[in-house]
């Protein structure tokens, strides 16, 4: 008999399809494991349209039949996915990967930002720290990220956008 | 009587259609990242259009990949202003801050909607759509107040628009009904809010707002313009040309 705790453990073994080094337990898409008659695990998309959504399910049922078991895998979308559901852990992966971790409190508001290139916040370039730091474009390499360059390095980097 | 269906496929419709248009200037935009920001784009809208259409097939006894790749023209809820071509960069930004200010507003009023599943699927949406207006008002802003070559076609593409921004805020039967059973909002009592964001983009944008309200209107009852047939000639034509393909 598997416990879920169990079947969490084997999830955080699961690598997100687009940025690998994080789970998808640090990503925060897992949203409950049951373990009754079957095991049954409930996932939440990211943005409406990611194409890693059904890579994901797919990730999850292979890795749980490894383990022999056959899930039921639900999805869920209320409460929406949002980025202060990604793990401490999982912060620091996006960092040492080159990634820099979202900025709590910086959801859009859909208030326009009037010539909002170089951004209102500031973001910490993740190879040498500096926030002398600027947004090259809001959209980036996939929708949750963002395109950043660091003026003390010189390299652009991604940012996982607040959400 | 209405259902959740109706408005389901009503956003499912305008959310698939602008999506689509807007993927069309995947690798061609005029700069990388703006390319990126459009295919990004793109995709919430389509990704929103699988929920919405995915709501209105329960009802329907269809799947949202029949709703959109095997009805034709006549059968399309979208909003006129969705299937407009795209014109040079300025108007598809001008199409998209005119959509996103509707869209947001919209979205914000479903998310209080007496059917939960169109609540749901509205959160979900909201916070992207955020984003996109974030976007689409800082560039016509930009653009606007910008060289003359840029504001001169910002006022154009503002003055083409026009006409078809009256319908996003024009009820119907269906839409009274909607309203009636606390579903959606009366899209008359968008207008307001979105006056008062749009003034205020288009004064720091140095726009001057056209003054004719004449609106075309049809859209929401399947009477659409030339544009939307071509439109879906290509975007369907995969699944017409061999039914039922996957890969
Ligand atoms: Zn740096």
């Amino acid at each position: 008999m598997v416990t879920e705790a169990q079947v969490w453990g084997w999830l955080a073994e699961v690598p997100d399809p687009e940025i690998p080094v994080i789970s998808v337990v640090d990503l925060g898409i897992v949203r409950e494991v049951s373990v009754g008659e079957e095991v049954t695990v409930t996932v939440t998309p990211t943005y409406s349209g990611c194409p890693a959504t059904s890579v994901i399910t797919f990730e999850i049922d292979a890795a749980l039949r490894r383990q022999g078991i056959t899930p039921r895998i639900e999805t869920r979308i209320a409460p929406p996915w949002t980025t202060d559901w990604i793990t401490a852990e999982g912060r620091d992966k996006l960092r040492a990967y080159g990634i820099a971790p979202p900025v709590d409190g910086t959801a859009p508001t859909g208030r326009r930002v009037a010539r909002m290139v170089g951004g209102n916040f500031t973001v910490a370039c993740p190879r040498c720290g500096s926030t002398e730091t600027e947004e090259v474009s809001r959209f980036g390499s996939t929708p949750c990220k963002a395109a950043w360059r660091c003026k003390s390095c010189a390299e652009p980097f991604d940012y996982f956008k607040c959400h | 009587m209405a259902d959740a269906a109706d408005l389901a496929l009503r956003m499912g419709d305008s959310t698939l259609i602008l999506g689509h248009r807007v993927s069309e200037w995947c690798g061609h935009a005029p700069i990388l990242e703006e390319d990126i920001a459009l295919a990004n784009i793109a995709l919430d809208l389509i990704g929103q259009a699988q929920m919405w259409l995915g709501l209105a097939g329960e009802t329907l006894g269809r799947s949202a990949d029949q709703l959109a790749f095997l009805r034709d023209a006549g059968a399309f809820r979208n909003l006129l202003i969705c299937e407009r071509p795209n014109g040079d960069f300025g108007h598809t930004l001008m199409r998209q801050c005119l959509f996103d200010g509707w869209h947001l507003a919209m979205l914000r009023r479903l998310i209080g909607s007496s059917e939960p599943r169109v609540a749901e699927i509205a959160a979900k949406a909201e916070r992207e759509v955020a984003y996109h207006f974030e976007r689409s008002s800082d560039l016509v802003i930009r653009l606007g107040d910008g060289t003359g070559e840029s504001h001169a076609r910002m006022q154009a593409a503002l003055d083409a628009l026009w006409p078809w921004v009256g319908e996003m805020f024009t009820g119907d039967a269906t839409d009274a009904e909607l309203a009636g059973a606390g579903i959606a909002p009366a899209p008359e009592s968008l207008r307001a809010e979105w006056d008062a964001t749009m003034d205020e983009v288009l004064a720091e944008s140095t726009l001057i707002r056209p003054e004719s309200d004449f609106a075309q209107l049809g859209g929401k009852q399947g009477r659409h313009t030339e544009h939307l047939g071509h439109l879906l000639a290509e975007m369907q034509f995969l699944q017409r040309a061999y039914p039922g393909a996957t890969w």
